[in-house]
């Protein structure tokens, strides 16, 4: 293992820059992913009503898929406006409450989503 | 060197947001922003996304709520049908934009395409497709064909 203490420690990046630039395109493939297979079940899944619009998420692999594109979308999201924030609001207050806001309102839409998908 | 300090030369120690409007973006610079600004407006406009999702899945009610909104609109027609149609169409253009600049990005990756050519050619293909395909939907959604 190499040597990261003392004289030869390296003291710069906390690698969250490339875990975060990683999950921006893992999360963003999931997306994907799911507008194709969404698509594709109202392209040939016959004329669009509520039955059979509705019905596209009744089955539980679609709910787990749109779960999961849902938690992907969430992080996805909180990477790209974090990285909006530190580009234009110097200001640490103003910066550190929209981080706040942020939050709140992802989390909330995030958890408002899944309790819409819940209960199908 | 007494001619030069009189001369006041200018100086710039940071850029201002007024300088925007003196940029010349490049079409690759062009994308990018349009990529930010597409993305913040379905941030702040996802509650109305998982309103319409929730509306439009919850119950063959709420399926009637969810489509005369676009087509009476809210509050008797208080907030015109139209309004939200635009809304709507807004969301389609972010949508299209940010997902043809994201797959623009990851095909750049995957291909190690860095060149300022390939830079400026697959803007040029993301700006077509997203504007393109917005134009047919908008067509559609306003009842052209």
């Amino acid at each position: 293992m190499s040597q990261n203490y003392g004289t030869k420690r390296i003291v710069t990046g906390a690698h969250y820059g490339l875990r975060d630039w990683l999950a921006q395109r893992v999360t963003a493939v999931l997306m994907a992913l799911f507008t194709i297979v969404l698509l594709a079940q109202v392209i040939f899944g016959g004329p669009l009503g509520y039955d059979s619009w509705a019905g596209i998420f009744s089955s539980q692999w679609m709910k787990t898929l749109t779960f999961v594109v849902i938690l992907a979308m969430l992080y996805h999201v909180w990477v790209g406006v974090r990285e909006i924030f530190m580009d234009y609001i110097k200001p640490v207050s103003i910066r550190l409450s929209l981080y706040v806001f942020a939050i709140v309102w992802l989390v909330g839409c995030a958890g408002w989503a899944i309790q819409v998908l819940w209960r199908l | 060197m007494a001619d030069n300090a009189k001369t006041p030369r200018p100086v710039y120690r940071n850029i201002h947001v007024s300088d925007i409007v003196t940029y010349r973006l490049p079409l690759a610079g062009i994308v990018s922003i349009l990529h930010r600004i597409s993305g913040a407006l379905m941030f702040l406009l996802m509650p109305f996304i998982i309103w319409m999702f929730d509306a439009s899945v919850t119950s063959e009610i709420s399926y009637e709520s969810f489509t005369s909104v676009f087509t009476v609109g809210c509050a008797d027609g208080a907030i015109p049908g139209w309004f939200f149609k635009l809304i709507a169409l807004a969301l389609i253009w972010a949508y299209l934009t940010h997902f043809t600049a994201g797959m623009r990005h990851l095909l750049m990756e995957v291909t190690h395409s860095y060149s300022k050519q390939a830079g400026k050619s697959t803007a040029v293909t993301t700006l077509v497709l997203s504007t393109g395909l917005t134009v047919v939907l908008a067509a559609k959604l306003f009842g052209l064909f």
